[in-house]
């Protein structure tokens, strides 16, 4: 591959194999780093699964009472009703590092602590579906930030699985193969330049010999 | 600490609004794709989308795939769910994974 740009000296085979150690345990720990994200991702999405038909059963099923709700109130009612809501959501997020991914903690909390406060609404001008429309709504709520939060994490985690099994690939089929490759170059190259500097020495000899002491002349 | 936006077409989100989550009614693209952007840079953490608008604002939406925050969640609209939602979990499977093991194909 690359070997015509290769100096075949001692210090380029030192450097070669330094950096040949490096990939291989760089290549090592990068698989189990993909092989545990791996492991922990497929068990998040199955809970993300389950949990995105959970809640998209309980919107659909929402979304009907609010149907129900709106066939039996007038529109302006309606929206006057929900217009002022006394209740709100806040989110605290928190990170976690899940194998140098960082993926969020959702802990919400309401602004009042009594559950009633999601009728913005006074009865007696709104029908009772728009009671059991909005409390459905309610019970779904922890299911979807928790939704939010699994799904989240599942992206974060996939792009980064993307990411380290990209790198393990470069590793394992172009990098490690290719210093391999240099190496090997580099080890022939200086094998060959030994056993023709020990052929010109033996040569040497020999015609020294033969100056000294004349053995082709006695024949 | 952060809010909670819910974003969409007005009959499918106004419900939310009774549970203290923030709505946003859009109606075209343009405004939504504004919206997105004006959202996830102020200080909400969970942006729901209804699938329909989703669908419309894929690019936008898939900006903040790989960020931090916030995420940005797809919702059934009250139209009906168009299985986007599932569609988007399959998608993070397949490019972890590099094929689909978990829906097998359904």
């Amino acid at each position: 591959m690359a070997k015509a740009q290769v100096n075949p000296t001692r210090m380029e085979l030192t450097r070669l194999k330094k950096k040949l150690t490096t990939a291989i345990r760089g290549h090592k720990l990068l698989k189990d780093k993909r092989d545990e994200l791996m492991r922990q991702f497929l068990d998040l999405v199955r809970e993300n699964k389950t949990l995105r038909e959970k809640v998209e059963q309980g919107i659909l099923s929402a979304n009907k009472n609010f149907v129900l709700a709106r066939s039996t109130m007038q529109e302006e009612v309606l929206k006057v009703s929900l217009l002022a809501p006394k209740q709100e959501v806040y989110l605290e997020a928190s990170r976690k590092n899940v194998m140098s991914v960082d993926i969020p903690q959702f802990d919400y909390h309401t602004k009042t602590p009594d559950i009633n406060d999601i009728y913005s609404y006074g009865f007696a001008f709104t029908s009772s579906d728009l009671d059991d429309a909005v409390l459905s709504l309610q019970e779904i709520l922890p299911d979807m930030l928790r939704l939010a939060q699994i799904e989240k994490s599942c992206q974060l985690m996939a792009a980064e699985i993307e990411k380290t099994r990209r790198r393990v690939n470069a590793l394992e089929h172009v990098m490690i193969p290719e210093l391999k490759e240099n190496i090997k170059f580099i080890v022939m190259k200086l094998d060959e330049n030994e056993r023709s500097t020990q052929i010109r020495l033996m040569k040497v000899k020999d015609m020294m010999l033969e100056k000294a002491h004349h053995y082709s002349e006695k024949e | 600490m952060y809010k909670v936006a819910v974003i969409g077409d007005r009959d499918s989100i106004y419900g939310f609004g009774a549970l203290g989550l923030d709505t946003y009614p859009v109606t075209d693209r343009e405004e939504g794709a504004r919206l997105i952007k004006t959202l996830a840079e102020g200080q909400y953490g969970v942006i729901y989308i209804t699938e329909s608008l989703q669908a419309e604002l894929e690019a936008e939406i898939d900006k903040y795939m790989t960020s931090y925050l916030p995420a940005i969640i797809s919702i059934p609209g009250v139209s009906g769910n168009t299985g986007s939602g599932m569609r988007n979990v399959k998608k993070s499977v397949e490019r972890a994974v590099g094929s689909d093991i978990i829906f097998n194909n359904d």
